[in-house]
């Protein structure tokens, strides 16, 4: 620990943000790697507590190939992922990713995970949206939590790392290309800390916090989407945000697909089982994007039940005919929510639910081995994404569901391994920075936030009318008018950002500062997801443009990349990587 | 609806009242997001996920340890509502404590796997089995979402800073029961001792706040079972000492009961 340059300064080999299922995962494997061999030392940073991260929320399974002699298989599930993510996902990546999915289920169930088994005590699997074979591992509908409790134990028996619980990230310092650390606000004291390393991991998660319904944490702000934007580096398809079909009227809070896996019914106000009208083969068991579409389809057109305590439209979720046993085996959690949110048991009612903002498939650019790639597309030294932070992309315009914490499991193995590849093959020494650099950032963050007397904007009614801009305009079905409209007014609360006032001036956990720069992070994301989905000019996956209702290969079978300018976001394209399957019609 | 808040700043202590609207249908975390959003910025508390499965929003609500997150205003009953940080841990600001503590307690019972050939632990081509019975052995025990509510309740936590608690001892008869664990002996010395299961009284307040029915009151018994197995089939004596009392002296600066006037209908 240095004080020479006014701020504290901390030394390691590898420092991770995020302390998800990708942090933690990648955070194990460079320590189980190593072994003490180098003699490597990792931070491991989170603005939250450590095991508070968002992925604990994931509910309904992970997808892998267990049992090839039973009928599925690696093709099987790349073909899934790549016709869920409606032709945009990276085949390559794709193919990589299902083989190596099968190896992480079975090492964290060694680690701890109690996945369902069936009764000669093999791991059990489910039906998930858009899968052609029943593989969705799962322990109870709690998958996420027991996978991070498992990461997290086994993490803490290692000794070459330390845990830098609530420390909130300001930026990536990168100087000619090269990594060279991470600059924090310790919580706890207000200390300003740049953390010196020769590797840096962003691992952030999603940014839901941009809508209103969400089943996304109050920590979900896509700081990492943020900082990589920031630093000038690009961001990948961030117009493709995906909607959950089925989040609890009126918080939004996440009822899994595991529902409609284990055989739930989605009805209409008459009663109806409506998606026989959009996909009559797989009926409830529609990919997510094609399911939101449908209920705000039915809303749409009358068929929506109105809840007055709300005042939002919704339709039902029933489990009733699946009786008490089989939900208390395998969809507990679904019933404590209901009961504690709403006082309704799901084994007599359905649940009142309509879509909620729940996954970005958006997010860094990153290569197939997780390096963050800069503006001309080569990956900036000592770099990484992994998880929702990061964009492959696996699964391009839509992923499917239980195809998110395998993602985050498989990207912290290969981003571990990278990571020790590059430090134990190019023995990086400890890099050196200008002081301006730091000085430069502790001023924005200290004088020029917390300390401006002037300016009468508030933190949080920006946010308010920023998450009411995106739920109206940028939500399931979109129009270039919405989007037009969502534009303007999200310009206009830039501005205004530039003028707020912080009450709060103390330094002892300020929540009144680490929520003015997020906010700072969410403008900036939510410009770039306005305008991208205002310049994609067809239907795809989770964009579905209602004055576009086509996928429009000839012209838009692309990755956006935005980089920061100016005046706004810069947006250019870049080609999708198809190495096994031509694009075909997407029907279920 | 009446809220009143126990602050701190770093230097002193204060109860402060809000008058804010409420349904029913809100938890305590949106009333407290709406007292920090529209009526004072400076107030400190932690929370994420929203949904009762991160654990951090955890306080003390009307006198009793709970989640937040997971209370409705309507089920409380009552016409106002008292908040305090946790019981029995430091206070760093307002509604936040600091938990330094109790997450290196819960480390100190070696809570990861552990078995006799640890290259087990690496490989990964075929899954141990354990049928769905075994499962339930410790699956309950898995639930624990480190809230840190239980310690708050706990009579013995509060007399004994030394005591592990029942977080961690929960946790160590999770990995304990798990049929794939084998590290009961690396465990035991620091369960059989004083400040470990032997402190428990079994109170039970533990499980009566646990907000995810973890019931950490029962794995300690059903520890010191396993204990007192392993020292008959072992004959080995008990290495216990007697536990020195710590008797905690209230800071000068403790807080004081709120004034009279305040009352709880139904509460406490």
């Amino acid at each position: 620990m240095r004080k020479d340059i006014g701020m504290e300064t901390l030394d390691y080999d590898v420092a991770i943000v995020g302390t998800g299922l990708a942090g933690l995962r990648t955070a194990i494997e460079i320590l189980r790697r190593d072994k003490g061999k180098l003699g490597l030392r990792v931070a491991v940073i989170s603005k939250i507590y450590l095991m508070r991260s968002h992925s604990v929320s994931a509910e309904g399974g992970t997808s892998a190939v267990l049992y090839p002699e039973e009928g599925d298989s690696f093709e099987l599930m790349a073909w899934d992922t790549i016709k869920g993510s409606d032709f945009l996902a990276d085949q390559d990546a794709v193919w990589r990713f299902v083989h190596i999915a099968t190896q992480e289920i079975r090492l964290i169930e060694r680690w701890g995970v109690p996945w369902n088994r069936r009764d000669d005590g093999r791991i059990e699997q489910r039906w998930f949206g858009g899968l052609s074979f029943p593989r969705a591992t799962y322990a109870q509908d709690k998958t996420g939590f027991f996978e991070m409790r498992a990461l997290y134990d086994t993490l803490l028996k290692y000794e070459n790392w330390d845990r830098f619980d609530e420390n909130f990230v300001t930026s990536i310092v990168i100087e000619n290309n090269e990594f060279k650390g991470f600059t924090a606000i310790d919580l706890k004291t207000g200390n300003f800390r740049y953390f010196r390393a020769k590797a840096g991991v962003i691992a952030t998660g999603g940014a839901g916090q941009l809508y209103r319904i969400t089943s996304m944490a109050a920590s979900s702000t896509g700081d990492g989407f943020g900082l990589a934007y920031n630093a000038g580096l690009p961001l990948k398809d961030m117009e493709f945000v995906q909607f959950h079909p089925t989040g609890l009227v009126p918080r939004g809070i996440l009822i899994t697909e595991a529902a409609r896996g284990e055989g739930a019914y989605l009805v209409n106000k008459d009663g109806e089982r409506f998606m026989k009208r959009y996909a009559p083969s797989k009926m409830e068991l529609a990919p997510r994007d094609i399911v939101s579409r449908a209920i705000m389809k039915e809303i749409m057109e009358g068929r929506g039940v109105y809840d007055d305590k709300s005042g939002l439209y919704h339709v039902w979720l029933d489990m009733r005919h699946l009786g008490k046993e089989r939900i208390e085996e395998r969809l507990p959690f679904i019933r404590e929510i209901g009961l504690k949110y709403l006082g309704i048991d799901i084994v007599n009612q359905p649940l009142p639910i309509r879509p909620t903002v729940h996954y970005n498939m958006g997010g860094i650019h990153v290569d197939i081995d997780g390096k963050v790639l800069n503006a001309s597309g080569s990956p900036v030294k000592g770099l990484w994404a992994a998880g929702e932070a990061a964009c492959v992309s696996i699964h391009g315009s839509n992923r499917l569901g239980s195809n998110g914490t395998n993602d985050c499991l498989v990207y912290g193995y290969i981003v571990g391994n990278d990571v020790y590849n590059y430090i134990e093959k190019e023995r990086p020494a400890s890099p050196n920075l200008s002081q301006n650099i730091l000085l430069g950032e502790e001023d924005r963050i200290f004088g020029k936030i917390l300390g401006k007397e002037s300016g009468g904007e508030d933190v949080y009614q920006i946010k308010d009318e920023l998450k009411d801009t995106m739920e109206k305009y940028v939500h399931v079905y979109r129009t270039g008018s919405d989007l037009e409209k969502a534009v303007i007014k999200i310009k206009e609360l830039k501005e205004r950002y530039k003028y707020i006032k912080l009450s709060d001036k103390s330094r002892t956990f300020n929540y009144n500062l680490e929520h003015a720069l997020e906010l700072g992070f969410m403008l900036d994301q939510a410009e770039v997801i306005a305008r991208g989905a205002l310049l994609r000019t067809e239907s795809r996956g989770a964009h579905a443009r209602l004055d576009y209702p086509n996928r429009d290969d000839a012209n838009w079978l692309k990755h956006t990349i935005a980089l920061k300018g100016a005046e706004g976001p810069l947006f250019s394209y870049i080609p999708v990587k198809i190495t096994m399957w031509k694009p075909v019609a997407r029907v279920y | 609806m009446k809220v009143r808040i126990r602050r701190f700043d770093g230097q002193k202590e204060w109860w402060q009242d809000y008058e804010i609207d409420a349904k029913p249908s809100d938890t305590v975390l949106d009333i407290l997001n709406r007292i920090r959003e529209k009526h004072d910025h400076t107030l400190a508390f932690r929370q994420s996920c929203q949904m009762g499965s991160c654990g951090s929003c955890g306080m003390v609500i009307n006198g009793l340890p709970a989640l937040a997150c997971q209370t409705r205003i309507g089920e409380l009953k009552t016409e106002s509502i008292r908040l305090e940080p946790l019981y029995n841990y430091k206070v760093i600001k307002d509604l936040v404590v600091d938990l330094t503590d109790f997450v290196n307690k819960h480390r100190s019972v070696k809570p990861w796997m552990i078995r006799k050939n640890p290259e087990e632990l690496e490989e990964a081509s075929m899954e141990f089995q354990v049928t769905p019975d075994q499962n339930l052995t410790f699956v309950q025990f898995d639930y624990c979402i480190m809230c840190g509510v239980c310690l708050a309740a706990c009579p013995t936590v509060a007399i004994d800073p030394l005591f592990l608690g029942p977080q961690a001892l929960g946790q160590a008869y999770r990995y304990i029961a798990d049929p794939r664990d084998e590290g009961f002996e690396e465990r035991i010395e620091v369960l059989d001792d004083s400040h470990g299961v032997w402190r428990c009284h079994f109170a039970g307040a533990c499980s009566y706040v646990c907000p995810k029915g973890v019931d950490p009151a029962k794995a300690i018994q059903y520890l010191k079972k396993e204990i007192l197995k392993y020292r008959l089939l072992h004959k080995k004596k008990a290495s216990v000492k007697p536990a020195e009392l710590v008797q905690k002296a209230p800071p000068a600066n403790a807080p004081k009961p709120p004034p009279f006037d305040f009352k709880i209908e139904g509460g406490e």
